[in-house]
């Protein structure tokens, strides 16, 4: 029953009642380029926030030191602590579970003006103290230079990795910040490397890319801190749950400084497993929602063509009572109702297919060539996978057979002879 | 070719039924040319529905060139329809996007004869009907006489062996029925069963055999030799009405 003559027969048809096909054509269309509209916008969305944070350790947990809520073993409650240098080396000897261990020590805090001088340039910037396995954790990729090393911790070196805005405000656009000095808080650090966050996570406040790190040892002794650590950062082995090593951390890090072991408050802590798992959940949510509103919008185009095809029927009935009373069968005539219906459907989604991918296209043209920082912007790159274009195009073919069924099996109910009285045309 | 035996019909109108045909006895045999009248209500387009295969009857038999039709499907019905009978109706009822060629080609779509071929069938059948040089124009630009010859030459291309016409000429000036009875006298000529119904005398004279229908019985069959002592006593009837 596949044969060119049905086609032509339907391309015929078709031909002839234009503005039937069109208004037939255009709820599906729409419903399609609807569906494929929101659900790139949905992935644009989606591939902006992801994109700032996919390239972080999601196995990472962090902590920090809040005083105590509890009295225990002779001290009272809001006791400030801090975790030691001992902690380090008890955790990475003692804690299987560890991947990477990373402490960070917050430098001079940045609330009492500029901290950085280079001649007439200052700023204020983050300065932190760090260890090389914290870019495991948290990637960051040198534009010039390079990153901590293990030297620079054993050495207690004294340079510097500044973000790409710090470049930007201490150093003018020809000179080559590699090699030069910084003042911070007073000291002299030589910077060996400008670089760029792969992530947009960040843990106090201010913008990534102001950002200086110091060697972790090296800000230990230069600011006169002695044994004390501000933050861990640390990542599980495969296999481990992040939040099941960070209950276990809590309560050795406890234990090790005399903390009431119920103490809820005293050790602060973060576990990006729990954040990645929110925002999963919530772009499944968003591609869902899409799903739901684009089918629907899909459905009331489908719905449209059934209505449409219906009252075609309707109109055709005379015709379809000739056809049947000169040899038509009932299969001859539902064949060429769902064809067509199934035609029409498939080439009016094709079109908004095409016509939604374009717009997600120009979209991105502009959203690319629009934006000075790349960073800021939380709309990426639309895009509608492929196969997303082909369950739509199957939603499509199916539903253009049930709104072309609906009506020729209505068409068909009616008796040949019925339909060739039906003279009110 | 035609047997009918006791064949009842009744249509549901809401909750009472409408009894058309009460026992309907008839025989038609090969090459005859049928006109069925009786007044509007007497059942004769029911009849002729019930002996195109376009409508099912409730009771007796109808058997057609030997084979009992009854309860068929309407796969079978249409694929009988399409290689025994042909249809002729009063409006015509061409397909009004199609141009005649086209219209008349139809039926052989329906058998799967290529667009080509039946073109071609359909140009020789236009011809015949002197219809050629209009071929490519659409019902809408052809008058009465032209478009129920160009019906008349859809009905024939599937060379049925039965013609049935549900008042051929009803739409027509007498002018004009008078050359489309002269092309259906020509077919049955050629030895193609043809059956009309009508309700104008003129045109039913013209038939070999008239039956006439009555509250859903068939009143009287006249055949030839009868229908000019017919004609009297029908204009007699006229007079007095």
């Amino acid at each position: 029953m596949f044969d060119l003559d049905l086609w032509k027969e339907i391309l015929s048809t078709l031909k002839k009642n234009r503005l039937r096909s069109f208004m037939t054509a255009f709820g599906v269309f729409w419903g399609i380029f609807m569906l494929i509209v929101m659900s790139g916008a949905g992935r644009a969305l989606e591939n902006g926030v992801m994109d700032g944070i996919k390239a972080f350790a999601t196995n990472s947990a962090f902590f920090w030191t809040e005083p105590t809520s509890k009295p225990y073993n002779g001290f009272q409650r809001g006791r400030r602590w801090n975790y030691k240098n001992e902690d380090i080396q008890y955790l990475r000897e003692n804690v299987k579970e560890i991947q990477y261990l990373s402490p960070k020590l917050f430098g001079p805090n940045t609330n009492s003006g500029d901290n950085t001088i280079r001649g007439k340039k200052t700023g204020v910037f983050n300065i932190t103290g760090d260890y090389p396995d914290f870019y495991k954790i948290d990637p960051w990729v040198p534009v010039k230079g390079r990153l901590i090393n293990d030297i620079d911790i054993l050495h207690k070196r004294k340079i510097c990795i500044i973000g790409e805005r710090v470049a930007e405000v201490m150093f003018e656009k020809e000179e080559d910040p590699i090699g030069e000095y910084l003042k911070i808080n007073g000291v002299y650090f030589q910077v060996v490397g400008v670089v760029h966050p792969e992530t947009r996570m960040n843990f106090n406040g201010n913008r990534k890319n102001e950002s200086i790190m110091i060697p972790f040892s090296t800000m230990q002794q230069t600011y006169n801190m002695g044994d004390v650590v501000h933050f861990f950062a640390v990542t599980s082995m495969p296999g481990v749950p992040a939040s099941q090593l960070e209950a276990k951390l809590k309560d050795l890090l406890k234990a090790r400084h005399k903390v009431a072991p119920d103490d809820v408050q005293a050790v602060g802590s973060f576990n990006i497993e729990v954040e990645f798992v929110k925002y999963q959940g919530l772009f499944t949510g968003i591609q869902i929602l899409t799903w739901i509103v684009g089918i629907g919008t899909l459905l009331a185009g489908v719905i449209g063509v059934s209505n449409i095809m219906l009252v075609i029927i309707k109109e055709r009935t005379q015709e379809i009572g000739i056809q049947r009373a000169i040899g038509a069968t009932p299969g001859n005539v539902i064949m060429h109702i769902v064809a067509e219906s199934v035609f029409l459907t498939v080439i009016a989604g094709y079109i908004g297919l095409s016509l939604g991918i374009g717009l997600l296209e120009l979209a991105d043209m502009a959203l690319s060539s629009g934006s000075a920082n790349p960073d800021d912007v939380f709309f990426k790159r639309p895009e509608v996978s492929f196969n997303m274009a082909v369950g739509a195009l199957s939603v499509l073919v199916v539903s253009g057979i049930i709104a072309g069924l609906i009506p020729a099996r209505r068409a068909v109910s009616i008796k040949p002879i019925d339909a060739l009285r039906d003279e009110g045309i | 070719m035609i047997s009918l035996s006791n064949v009842h019909k009744s249509y549901a109108m809401g909750s009472s039924k409408l009894h058309v045909l009460k026992g309907i006895d008839l025989h038609i045999a090969h090459g005859e040319f049928v006109s069925i009248m009786g007044s509007s209500g007497s059942g004769k387009s029911t009849l002729l529905n019930i002996l195109g295969i376009l409508d099912n009857y409730d009771e007796g038999t109808y058997h057609l060139n030997g084979k009992l039709i009854k309860n068929m499907s309407e796969k079978q019905a249409a694929q009988l329809r399409n290689e025994m009978l042909g249809f002729v109706f009063q409006s015509f009822n061409l397909i009004s996007f199609k141009n005649a060629m086209e219209n008349v080609a139809l039926p052989l779509y329906y058998q799967g004869v290529n667009r080509k071929k039946r073109n071609k069938i359909a140009l020789e059948y236009l011809d015949k009907m002197g219809l050629l040089p209009w071929a490519n124009h659409l019902p809408s630009e052809m008058s009465g006489g032209q478009k129920q010859r160009v019906a008349i030459a859809r009905s024939l291309i599937s060379k049925p062996k039965i013609i049935f016409a549900d008042e051929p000429t009803g739409a027509l000036d007498s002018a004009t029925s008078f050359e489309v009875m002269d092309i259906l006298q020509d077919i049955n000529k050629e030895g193609i069963t043809l059956i009309i119904v009508t309700h104008e005398h003129d045109i039913a004279a013209m038939t070999q055999k008239i039956i006439r229908l009555h509250d859903g019985k068939i009143a009287e069959i006249l055949e030839n030799g009868e229908l000019k002592d017919w004609k009297h006593q029908y204009k007699r009837e006229l007079e007095i009405a």
